[in-house]
Formats: C-alpha cells, structure tokens, sequence
C-alpha cells in the first residue's frame, strides 16, 4: 500500500462505469429482484415497505378516533377494538418505527455514508428484509381473518396467557415478534461491521459521521435489547402451547418476570426509535447551518451515555405493580437522569444553529417540529419519572399523550425532515416545496390538535384502551376535537404520499449534492450507481466535502472485474485487507421461506420446531456452499497475510 | 469518450493481503456480534432462572436436583473438545489442508459425543417441562444451549464434508478458524449454565 503521485485516468470514465456496473448489478427480471444483495435495493425495500405499515398502523388510528369521537358510539364493538389498538401498536413499534429508524435507514445510508460499496454481510441482509416482511404480513393476514392480537402490544400475561386468551391471537403477536427481532438484530450486526471496518482511508472514528454514530449505538441497543424481547414472547408461546409455567403464578411462576423482560427490551425499544432520530436531527442542522456541527464530542458521547442510562429505566414502565420503593427511587432517579445527556445534545443543536448560517428549506422545517414536539414530550417525561404522578396517570391518556409527543416528536418529525433531505439522494429529484409546506403544517396542527388535548383528558381521568365512555363524563367534545385533528395528519400524509408520487416522475433534477452538504453520500450521484462510488474516496476531515484537500488522494488497486472491497482498521481505518463481497443469490430468499415455515408452523404444533429445521438446515447450507466458478476466481487472486 | 488526463494522488492499496485471520476478518466480526446477542440472550435466562427461585420457599419446589452424572461426563468432555478445537483452530491459519480435514473430523466426532451425553442429561434431569416454573427454566435453558451445540456440530460437520469434497479457496479456511471461536463460545457459555442445573438447586 502506497500514496503515488500519479498520472490516473488512464481508463475512460465510461468503461470503468460500465465494468463496475457490470460487476456490482443484479440479474434481470423477477428473479433477479429476489436474487439481489445490493444495500440500496434492499434499504428502499425496507423504506417502502415500512412505511406501508406505517399507513396500516395510521389507518386502525383514524378507525379509533372515529370510534372515541363521540360517547356511547358504537361504530366498532370492544373485540375488534380490543384487536385495533394491539395491532395498531403493534404495527407501529415492531412494524413501522424499528424498521424504519433502524434498518431502512441505517441499511441505505451507512455503506453510502462511511464510502463502502456495500453493506458487509449482503446476503444476511437481503434475508434480514425477507423475515420482516413475512412477520408483518403473517400478523396482517391473521388480523384480516379476525385472528389479530387483541392483548395490547406488549400482550401482559396472565391477560395473554392460556387461561385468558385461548385461540391463536396472542400466538400470531408473539411469533411476530421472533420475525422482526430476528430482521434487526441481524441489521445490528452488518450496521457495527459496516462502520467498523469498512469506512474509507482516513475516516478516523472521531471523523464518523453523527448518523452512523446513532446508527452504530442504536445497533449494540438493539442486540443487547432484543434477546430480551425474543426469549419473553418465546417463553410466552410456550407457555400457551406446550404447557410450560413461566408465567403462572400457580405453579411457581411469575407474571411480573414477563413485565421486567419485556421492558428491559421496551425501555432500549424507545431509544432504539429516538436514537437514529437524533442522528438525523444533528445531520440535517449542520447541512442547513453551513457548519460543522457544533460539540461534536459531546454529541456522540451523549448518544453514548444515552445508550447505556436506557437500559437503567425499564421499571419506571412498572410503578403501579408493587414494587418495593426503594427500587422505584432508583428507577425514578436514572429516568431523571437521562434527560441530562439529551439536554446536551438540545444545547449542541441550539450553538450550531445559533453560529451557523441558517437555511431554512422543507427538512429543517420538520426538525423545528421536533424540536416543538419533543420537547414537550421529554417535559412530561420528567413528571411521569416521579413515582406518586406516575401512580396518579397511570394507564390514563396523560400516558398516551407522552408516549405520542415522545416518539412523533423523537422518531417521525426527524424522519420526514430526513424524506425531504435524501429523497433527491435516492431518487435524483427534488420534493415539492409547496406540497411540502402543506404536507408540514396540516401534520404539525394536526398533531397537537390530536395528542396535545389528551393530556387534559389523562388528568381528568380518561383511561385508556377503552372502546367507549358514558356521555355524563363530559369528555365528548375534547375527544371530537382530537379525532378531527387525525384526520388533519391523515390529509397531511396523503399531501406527502402525492408529493413523492409526483416529484418522483416530475420534480426538479436533483444533482449530486443539491444542500451543499458535507458527507461522503452526496459525494455520488443522485441516484447512486449500483457500485456506490466510481473513485472510492479517502476521507480529510468529518464532512469531506467541506474538508478534503484539493488532491485528496483516491483509494485504486480494489479489483473492478470482482466485488473486492477495501477493509480497514477500527480506530483510525487504515487499509487493512481487501476481501470479495457475496453475488446475487436466491439461498437468503429461500432461507427466509423455510424459517417463515418453521415460525408459523410453531403456532399450530411445536413438532414444526422438529421438522421446519431440516428445510432451514438445508437452505443454510445451499446458502454456505460455494460455487466452482466463483472459488476458481477467488483461489486466482487470493493473497495469504504472513506467507 | 476523451476523458482529460487529470493529476490525483492515489492510495494504492492492491498489494494488501485478503486472507486474513482473527479480529482483522469481517468473520470474527460477525461471530462476534452472534455471540454478544446469544450471550446476552443466555444471561437472561439465566437471571429469570434466579428471579424464580425468589418467588418461592423450597427449591427445587418438590422435585430433586438433576442427577449429575451425565452433566459432569458432559462437561468433562467439552473441557476435553477445547483441545483438538485450538489444534484445529491453529492449523487452519497455517491453510494445511490435510491436517485441517482431521481436525474437523475430530470435532465433528466430539460433536457427537456431546449431542449423545446431552440427549442423557434430558432423562436425567429429574422433571418434564411442564412439571412447573422450575422445570420450565431448567428444560429452557439446557435447550437453548442444545440448539447451539447443535448448529455448531452442523456447521462442523458440513464444513468437514467441504473440506473433502471441495470446491475450496482460503476463505473456508477462515471459516474454519471463526467455527472454532463459535466452538469455544458453547463450551464456555456451558460452564455457567452446567453450574446454574446442576449445582445451584443443591446450594439454593
């Protein structure tokens, strides 16, 4: 390995596109679309289709308010309201928010970000999207024949249990739950790898970007978080179906042992949503202030110490069930104290806006939303830390308000304003301004016409997950206002779902970098080629576009004919090795297919745990055993470290 | 199409090796990142496992203890597993393929020494899964670890077979030192839950 000065350009521009595309693209057709392992293909998949479910989830709330909208309305019945709200919740957490935040995300930006030409572990990745896809279709096909969950969305035993809920719906939830903690723990693991060894020359850990820093912690939340989850629901199935008692206090059982499980995943589950939205927040502020984002060290460290403070807060989810109060002081204190690192972080923000120079253009429009709504969300945070107004509102729509104004505010304020700043990216075209302007304003009013009401509705003692309520409570009119603010965000999201459809055939020509911003994505064209980048860069400082040299060098000798890709080290990414990247395939589709089996299988006998594993034994396989052709290739240009 | 010559400094990094081993493989990396999720995924068993034990006065409540006779072979055994494991671990690096061919077919036979001990330490146990919520832990966690001696034997013994029949390039014989990691992994998280069914019911 060597810098040269040297005469480059010796091969045209266009033959070099066309050797790399070659190399990088998928096959034809529709088998080509189930072969592929691209990051980009693969992340818009996860995009589209999370916010598919995003709709569905939207849709079961516009049918709530409908229902709450007056008292004593009896447009749904309490079953199927039991049913909605579990699956809207549902829907929106482990269909929409995680997959959204994290994979779509993390899936299309990280590679593009930290200079890679693709994700590491391609292939698991592709299966990643299969497994998810398959949870959330099995539980929407099981809610469409009346079999939805109908226990909430954390679905408590004894409520979820045998005695209380026979029948398959709780089985569908908690199956549910295996696919797409399976879909994201294994994006966590290609996230982690991805940034730590495979950034370009030069991108030092302290030259990472903020986002793939949120992206990165979010990732060791999530594989630390996620077991929990998997092993509660599992314990939970068994429980229904093979007669096993974890959960039943008859038998030396414990109903509040699936309670700390499910929150030691469901506290992380909140930052797990939250974290990547900060990342996009400190990208887009410092995009739009014309400078480095100010406390750039107290940012990632605060990201950090968020990380690792939410997994010291799950019981304040479990006040009202008895615990000893010497604990519940615990849990109120560290819940207060994680405000600390996000106030450093608001106060960085704030500095960067207040030295930069500040464009105000449709993305930083919705981070002014999540500055607005988050806030007020993390201000009744701090209220329901503190254990005797926890014990007050519990269970009330005070609840609902909060957690509404949290993961809006934290999670889809920031991830619209993210639309706006990477559609032009993934699609080579801007968003329309004025659909935009709208699509903002009727979401903002509509949003705090719905939520902000709820919490005086929570103080004067609504409960939730009640499907209707006597007109001598006097809560008609607040719940009409609310259910006429829904329908203002509905409207809002259509105005965005028609600006996309338009902009996407329409909208002005984009170019490579239409905000001026600094990161490695906006060093390609809009949209990237296949390969990601014709010169892979090295990087000069944490925004290279801003801070390379003029002659900042390019990385050359990383094979074209072959998908070589450069590894480099984790502290400061010095080249380390180059290795060859997975081709297109059908074994992770397939794959997918045989554990889709073997997952739903288990719901109706567990002899389907027994026979589903030869199929995935034997898909795994297929997917490990290597080709002739492609071993020939390798075994030509492989070069042995110490030999 | 004429592009203009232009002057760039270029890193050239061609010369770079791509068969490498340990923490440098993007392998280890993601075995890594298996274990940390499976390990994490054990430990919570694990504390459940204990948490239960708080919600009641006897324990194990009106059952025995596991017998320990097919638990200690079993442990013994894994102990012993370590030793052809780093062999074989080592020789892969060095890329000799006879010696790596029985290597893994050692393993594979140690694999199957510990499937067959585990299959007796199931009718040792002294209770059925769904007896109660002792049981219920007991069946889950020495299941759990079961699926991961399991896989771990498969990828052994399927790695053996390529091994053989080939098509072969330095890349299995990474794959060959990370499934020796992996190995080591269900021998080590064993020892703590060895220690958890077996002697905890007798000190608790």
């Amino acid at each position: 390995m060597s810098t040269v000065e040297n005469i480059s350009a010796t091969t045209p521009h266009l033959d070099r596109h066309e050797r790399l595309s070659l190399t990088w693209g998928d096959p034809p057709g529709i088998l080509g679309w189930f072969m592929t392992v691209n990051h980009k293909r693969v992340g818009k998949r996860f995009m589209i289709t999370a916010f598919i479910f995003f709709l569905l989830g939207g849709l079961l709330a516009v049918l709530m308010r409908l229902q709450l909208s007056r008292p004593e309305n009896h447009f749904l019945g309490p079953d199927k309201y039991n049913q909605i709200f579990t699956m809207h919740g549902s829907t929106m957490m482990f269909l929409f928010a995680v997959p959204m935040m994290f994979e779509a995300l993390s899936v299309y930006f990280v590679p593009l970000m930290v200079g890679a030409r693709n994700i590491a572990f391609p292939r698991l990745n592709a299966f990643s999207y299969y497994v998810y896809v398959f949870g959330g279709i099995m539980l929407w096909v099981a809610f469409v024949y009346n079999a939805g969950p109908d226990v909430g969305w954390f679905a408590y035993p004894p409520l979820s249990g045998p005695a209380f809920t026979p029948g398959k719906r709780a089985d569908f939830w908690a199956q549910m739950i295996t696919f797409t903690e399976l879909s994201g723990l294994a994006v966590a693991v290609e996230v982690v790898v991805t940034v730590m060894k495979t950034r370009a020359p030069g991108m030092s850990l302290n030259r990472l970007p903020i986002f793939c820093w949120a992206e990165v912690i979010t990732s060791l939340m999530v594989i630390f978080a996620m077991p929990a989850v998997m092993l509660s629901s599992t314990m939970l199935i068994m429980d229904r179906l093979i007669a096993t008692h974890f959960f039943n206090p008859s038998e030396g059982g414990d109903a509040l042992l699936y309670q700390h499980m499910f929150w030691f995943f469901g506290h992380p589950e909140v930052y797990i949503i939250f974290i990547p939205g900060t990342g996009i927040v400190s990208t887009i502020i410092a995009a739009f202030s014309r400078r480095k984002v100010f406390g750039y060290t107290a940012l990632v460290l605060s990201t950090v110490a968020t990380g690792f403070i939410g997994f010291g807060v799950w019981v304040h989810h479990m006040f009202a069930t008895g615990l000893p109060q010497l604990s519940e002081n615990f849990f109120t204190a560290a819940s207060l104290m994680i405000v600390v690192p996000t106030g450093v972080q608001f106060f960085c923000w704030i500095a960067t806006l207040w030295s930069g120079r500040l464009h105000f253009e449709l993305p930083m429009q919705w981070i002014g939303g999540f500055f607005f709504v988050f806030l007020i969300g993390g201000l009744t945070g701090l209220m329901l830390a503190a254990v005797p107004l926890d014990w007050q509102v519990h269970d009330t729509y005070f609840v609902v308000a909060h957690f509404h104004y949290v993961l809006l505010g934290g999670a889809v304020f920031p991830l619209f304003g993210a639309f706006y700043y990477w559609f032009p990216k993934i699609t080579g075209r801007m968003l329309g301004e004025a659909l935009g302007k709208l699509h903002f304003w009727l979401f903002f009013i509509g949003f705090n016409l719905t939520f902000f009401p709820m919490h005086i509705l929570g103080l004067r003692g609504m409960p939730r997950r009640i499907y209707t309520y006597p007109v001598e409570m006097h809560w008609g009119s607040v719940n009409a206002l609310e259910s006429i603010g829904a329908i203002l965000m509905g409207l809002g999201v259509l105005a965005f779902i028609w600006n996309v459809f338009q902009s996407n055939r329409f909208g002005r020509i984009a170019g490579a970098d239409p905000w001026g911003a600094g990161t490695l994505e906006w060093a390609t064209t809009s949209p990237p080629p296949n390969y990601n980048f014709l010169d892979l860069p090295t990087v000069g400082g944490r925004e290279p576009l801003w801070e390379n040299a003029p002659d900042q060098p390019i990385v050359t000798g990383v094979r074209e004919d072959m998908r070589e890709v450069l590894v480099t080290r984790p502290m400061d990414a010095e080249p380390e090795h180059l290795t060859l990247y997975p081709s297109p395939t059908i074994w992770p589709f397939l794959t997918s297919l045989a554990v889709t089996g073997l997952f739903i299988g288990s719901i109706f006998t567990p002899w389907a745990v027994v026979w589903g594993a030869i199929p995935v034994a034997i898909t795994l396989t297929g997917w490990f055993w290597p080709t002739k052709k492609e071993t020939e290739e390798k075994k030509e240009i492989e070069v042995w470290e110490n030999r | 199409m004429g592009e203009p010559l232009i002057r760039r400094r270029e890193l050239y990094v061609g010369d770079l090796p791509t068969i490498v081993f340990g923490h440098r493989s993007l392998i280890w990396w993601g075995t890594l990142g298996m274990m940390a999720i499976e390990g994490t995924m054990f430990a919570i068993v694990i504390a459940s496992y204990f948490y239960l034990r708080t919600r009641i006065s006897n324990w194990p409540p009106g059952l025995m203890p596991p017998a320990l006779k097919y638990g200690v072979l079993n442990s013994i055994w894994f102990l012993l597993s370590v030793v052809p494991n780093q062999w074989t671990k080592t020789i892969a690096e060095k890329g000799d393929l006879q010696k790596v061919r029985i290597g893994l077919v050692v393993m594979t036979m140690f694999g199957v020494g510990n499937l067959v001990l585990r299959g007796f330490e199931f009718t040792a146990l002294n209770c059925q899964w769904d007896a109660n919520a002792y049981a219920s832990i007991v069946w889950l966690l020495l299941g759990l670890h079961t699926v991961h001696l399991l896989t771990d034997w498969f990828d052994t013994a399927v790695l053996a077979v390529l091994f053989f029949t080939g098509p072969l390039d330095g890349k299995r014989y990474m794959d060959a030192s990370e499934n020796s990691d992996y190995w080591y992994f269900v021998v080590l998280t064993w020892l703590p839950i060895f220690f958890v069914i077996y002697i905890a019911p007798r000190l608790l």
